[in-house]
């Protein structure tokens, strides 16, 4: 029989351990895990880069629902458990769940530590360890203000640049003379203050909290000294403490942390604990790489293995984007220590060794991180580093330089000259040699591939960069270095980087962007730049100057080319609705400019072919008079909503679909979108405006209207998914609106709604436009905003004189020059 | 110079020809990164001008389908053809990468803004005017 194995608390660590055991004993244990998250796993080290929005929550799970599902996993999310019965080998959550165990695994990480000083409960007063805490700091950062972190250590730190870059003025609090203390020394945290300062971070260091001051809400931090610092979010991240009071109730013997022998067994042999909430060797960790290290020993205790945990030495990174810094083991002076430095003022270069007895057991580098690994192996290993003591501090590159007698290094020879089991990625403790095995017996050409095989740079990320050195070491020719598809060949990044970055960084223009983002052209290709353009006009409608020149021509000329390079007319008959008027003047327009052909579209309104370019104002000019407006047939934007007669006509109408067909592209009409967006609302199930192949479709029923999205019927055919149903027209309005709008945020160029949906996945997007009302109503707005700019009739525009320039030749040339 | 047509000597391969430069107009008169039209007996021409302000003219037929060129997006000193997506030198005419074919290109000179065209010059690559 499959024995029980429950685990409580679902982070990273037991993440980690199960992905081990599924790999070495699959189908040996039914696994259950209670998470008092209401969420899947996902990479908390990675919070501080949603913070300052270089990441999405979306990019940083570490297991999706698709995972769990495949494995059999049981995952009781929002679950904490209350209640650990050995007797009866049971555990209870706070909501009555409650399931029985063979092995249990405890792996409630830590909880952050909170000052007992007064007001240190309001409203605005936020710690900074789940995704929770994050959305509740960038509801605050919305309205800009001011925030103080209190705490300069990694995670303060890390919360200070984050909110700076979401546009709070930012001041730290820290009560040692110097930040980071534990991991820095005086002097590389004089160099980090510095590097903070100028991104306007102020710091404040020996400085204690003494209260919280508020009415209702935290409006100020007020310090010993006196001094009062106004604050519309306070966050508090001044340590952890391992969370070890549910082991400790269930009379398991608890330190600090639950106590773990070397297998991370606790006081009752059935019972392990993983993670920050366990001490081993009286110590508790707080960083992912021990974690990782202990979890790979007890998946193999679990799978009938005796690997014995030895106990970890680590060094710590700060994800601020552009400070580099490292440091790793011990680092104080001492009698018998020695130390060499090495400073750069102009470059803001400071490394410094800490020697005992030849070997190095500690490192503190600022600005030049480069030979980090190589020390930190160096120092793992207790290796005698006396023959090298000379050269030691110039790093790697200037051993290998020496040894071989050539002045100028290939770029990788540091790395080449690692040995096999050194360390490469520290958070998942990846050796060279195990990245090198992987490529080869694998097959493996990209990183994508190295990181799912291996997990190397799969965290922090980091070490990316040396990840893909060994990769071009061992592929040579064959290494394809792009990570994600690149846009296109002008830059490295993938669409969704540059959207982040644009987003992060504030970037508001195409020359903007490439030059801040490193274009490898000059001015893009015909790929990149209507991508950015769009991504630009999605993100500033407000003042962003759309870029004609980046535009494909049938969004310039506002018709679409042909193959003969005249162009197509189609003007917009709202909801497929016409009359005699209309006709009439269509009717004139097609005899006035001897218009070649006059066919109904597929989507449901009159198509005028053959036009040249020169006759396309007039045309528009008499269209206009009649009251029609650009069709948009050619736009990467609102195309067409079909509709069928509905309650006002058919016999089986439920609603009146045609109404709201027409209302919703009235509403939706010249905004522009990653890929055209094209609508139908059908009166009944029978569908006859064929909603469920649409980009948004509507079936109005009795009792409403069932909202379907993501089908297709072009290059692919598929079938509509339902996001749900709503009672009234205002509603479903509201809906696909708020549905367009997230899609315009979120996708990649030239990715329609079903490709979008498949790769994020329709529950992301039901739970946000179905049953987050406030998000709904955030997409609605920002929706509503950017039509204000965008529901212009290009034909009007461009009737009135706008872009003459594209319609009339420079120069005409009567007879040939002889 | 005033922006009238005038008549120098290119001599090619030993032999020296008469070439007649057509005042088209002035470089203001077409966007950065885009192109205007040049109509003549012998067809259209496409004039563009790049982000760094170098004017080319070109035949406006694609060599592949007879895309219309002067429409096509321009990036460095290349036009991405709207019908198929071609990318064409705008130095040489020649398509680029795995196409093969060569749009006519033909000199344009640029003196102090004003543009002239010589149509009948010989069809040798046309010259990048500054
Ligand atoms: C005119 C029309 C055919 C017709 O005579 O009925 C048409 C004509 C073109 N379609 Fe279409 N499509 C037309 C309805 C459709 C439909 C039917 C519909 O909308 O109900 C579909 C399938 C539904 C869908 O989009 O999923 C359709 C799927 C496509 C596709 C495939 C898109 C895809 O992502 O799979 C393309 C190619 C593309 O966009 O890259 C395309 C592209 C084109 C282009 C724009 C080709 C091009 O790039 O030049 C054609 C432009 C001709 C012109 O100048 O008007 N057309 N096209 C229809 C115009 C509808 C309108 O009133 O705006
Ligand atoms: C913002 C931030 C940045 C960080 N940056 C880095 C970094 O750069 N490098 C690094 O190495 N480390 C970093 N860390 C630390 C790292 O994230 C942690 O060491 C690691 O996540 C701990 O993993 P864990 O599984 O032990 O605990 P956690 O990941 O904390 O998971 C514990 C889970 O258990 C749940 N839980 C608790 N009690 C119960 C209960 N009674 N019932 C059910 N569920 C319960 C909690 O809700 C939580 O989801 C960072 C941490 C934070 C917060
Ligand atoms: S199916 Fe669409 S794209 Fe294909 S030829 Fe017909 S109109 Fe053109
Ligand atoms: S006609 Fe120019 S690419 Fe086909």
């Amino acid at each position: 029989m499959t024995q029980k194995l429950v685990i409580i608390g679902n982070g990273m660590a037991p993440g980690r351990m199960l992905e081990e055991l599924l790999e070495k004993a699959p189908g040996l244990y039914d696994v259950t895990i209670f998470n008092a998250e209401p969420r899947v796993n996902y990479d908390r080290i990675m919070l501080s880069p949603v913070l300052s929005g270089e990441k999405d929550y979306a990019d940083i799970i570490i297991h999706d629902e698709g995972w769990y599902a495949y494995h059999g996993i049981t995952l009781h999310k929002g679950a904490r458990v209350t209640r650990i019965d050995r007797a009866a080998k049971t555990v209870t959550a706070a909501n009555g769940v409650t399931a029985a165990y063979d092995k249990l695994v405890i792996a409630t990480g830590s909880a952050p530590v909170i000052l007992p000083v007064p007001g240190a409960d309001l409203p605005g007063v936020v710690a900074y360890r789940d995704l929770d805490d994050v959305l509740r700091m960038l509801e605050i950062a919305k309205q800009g203000g001011r925030a103080v972190v209190i705490g300069g250590g990694l995670l303060g730190l890390e919360a200070a640049y984050g909110l700076r870059r979401r546009g709070m003025a930012v001041s730290v609090v820290h009560l040692m003379p110097t930040i980071m203390e534990r991991q820095l020394d005086p002097a590389a945290a004089y160099l980090l203050e510095k590097a903070l300062t100028e991104r306007d971070i102020s710091i404040l260091t020996q400085a204690n909290t003494k209260a919280i001051l508020g009415q209702g809400k935290a409006e100020g931090v007020a310090l010993a000294d006196g001094r009062v610092l106004p604050a519309d979010l306070v966050v508090m991240a001044v340590g952890i403490r391992p969370s070890a009071r549910l082991a400790k109730e269930a009379g398991l013997t608890v330190n600090r942390g639950v106590v773990v022998d070397d297998g991370m067994r606790t006081s009752d042999p059935a019972i392990f604990a993983l993670g920050e909430c366990a001490e081993h060797r009286g110590q508790c960790y707080g960083l992912v790489a021990p974690l990782y290290e202990s979890a790979k020993v007890l998946a193999d205790r679990l799978s009938g293995g005796q690997g014995e945990y030895q106990g970890s030495v680590t060094s710590t990174k700060l994800k601020v984007t552009g400070v580099n810094l490292f440091s790793a083991g011990d680092f104080a002076d001492g009698p018998g220590r020695e130390e060499v430095v090495l400073r750069d003022a102009a470059a803001g270069v400071y490394k410094r060794l800490v020697l005992n007895e030849n070997r190095i057991i500690g490192a503190v580098m600022y600005g030049d991180v480069a030979d980090g690994p190589w020390y930190f192996d160096m120092l793992k290993r207790g290796l005698d580093v006396s023959h090298l003591r000379d050269t030691l501090i110039f790093g790697q590159a200037v051993q290998g330089a020496l040894a071989g007698g050539c002045g100028v290094q290939a770029p990788g020879a540091a790395v080449a000259a690692l040995a096999d089991d050194a360390e490469i990625c520290g958070c998942n403790g990846i050796s060279k040699g195990r990245i090198v095995a992987a490529i080869t017996a694998k097959g493996l050409t990209t990183l994508a591939e190295v990181r799912a095989h291996t997990k190397a740079s799969a965290s922090c990320g980091s070490c990316t960069g040396l990840v893909e050195q060994v990769m071009a070491l061992t592929l040579g020719e064959a290494y394809r270095p792009a990570a994600v598809e690149a846009v296109c060949g002008c830059t490295d990044l993938g669409h969704d980087d540059v959207r982040r970055l644009i987003r992060a960084k504030g970037l508001k223009s195409i020359p903007e962007v490439m030059q801040e983002l490193e274009w490898k052209t000059s001015c893009g290709c015909a790929k990149c730049r209507p991508a950015l353009n769009y991504y630009l006009v999605c993100e500033y409608p407000d003042d962003y100057a759309d870029d004609y020149q980046s535009r494909f021509v049938n969004e310039r000329l506002h018709a679409n080319i042909q193959k003969d390079g005249t162009y197509s007319v189609v003007p917009r008959m709202w909801g497929g609705v016409t009359s005699a008027h209309e006709l009439r003047a269509i009717a004139d327009v097609v005899d006035k400019f001897a218009i070649p052909m006059v066919k109904v579209t597929g989507g449901q309104r009159i198509d005028l072919l053959g036009i040249v370019k020169e006759d396309l104002p007039a045309v528009w000019a008499d269209l206009g008079k009649a009251g029609f407006v650009s069709g948009q047939a050619y736009a990467k934007g609102l195309r067409t909503v079909k509709t069928c007669v509905g309650s006002q006509w058919c016999r089986f109408g439920t609603q009146d679909s045609t109404g709201l067909g027409i209302r919703l592209e009235k509403f939706m009409w010249g905004s522009w979108t990653p890929a055209k967006v094209k609508l139908a609302v059908s009166g009944c199930p029978r569908n006859c405006a064929e909603s469920t192949c649409k980009d948004i479709g509507i079936i109005c029923v009795e009792s409403g209207y069932e909202i379907h999205f993501a089908g297709a019927a072009g290059l692919e055919i598929k079938g509509t998914e339902i996001l749900g149903t709503v009672k009234t027209e205002d509603e479903a309005l509201e809906h696909v609106v708020a549905l367009t709008q997230m899609y315009r945020e979120q996708a990649r160029y030239l990715e329609r709604i079903y490709k979008w949906a498949k790769r994020i996945g329709t529950e992301t997007i039901r739970a946000q436009i179905m049953d987050d009302a406030e998000k709904r109503q955030g997409y609605f707005e920002r929706f509503v905003f950017s039509q204000a700019f965008a529901q212009v009739d290009p034909w009007s525009e461009r009737v009135s004189g706008k872009d003459k320039h594209e319609f009339k030749p420079m120069a005409v040339i009567a007879e040939a020059a002889e | 110079m005033t922006d009238t047509t005038w008549t120098d000597t290119t001599c090619a391969d030993m032999t020296c020809t008469d070439v007649i430069w057509i005042a088209i107009g002035h470089i203001d008169d077409i966007p950065r990164r885009g192109a205007r039209c040049v109509t003549t007996p012998k067809g259209r021409i496409a004039v563009f001008r790049t982000a760094d302000d170098a004017v080319f003219a070109l035949e406006d037929r694609c060599p592949h389908k007879g895309g219309p060129l002067s429409v096509g997006i321009v990036h460095g000193h290349f036009v991405t053809c709207p019908l198929h997506n071609w990318n064409i030198g705008l130095d040489s005419g020649l398509a680029q990468g795995a196409d093969e074919g060569q749009a006519r290109a033909m000199p344009v000179r640029n003196e102090g803004g004003a543009l002239f065209l010589a149509l009948d010059a010989p069809p040798q690559p046309a010259v990048a005017a500054e």
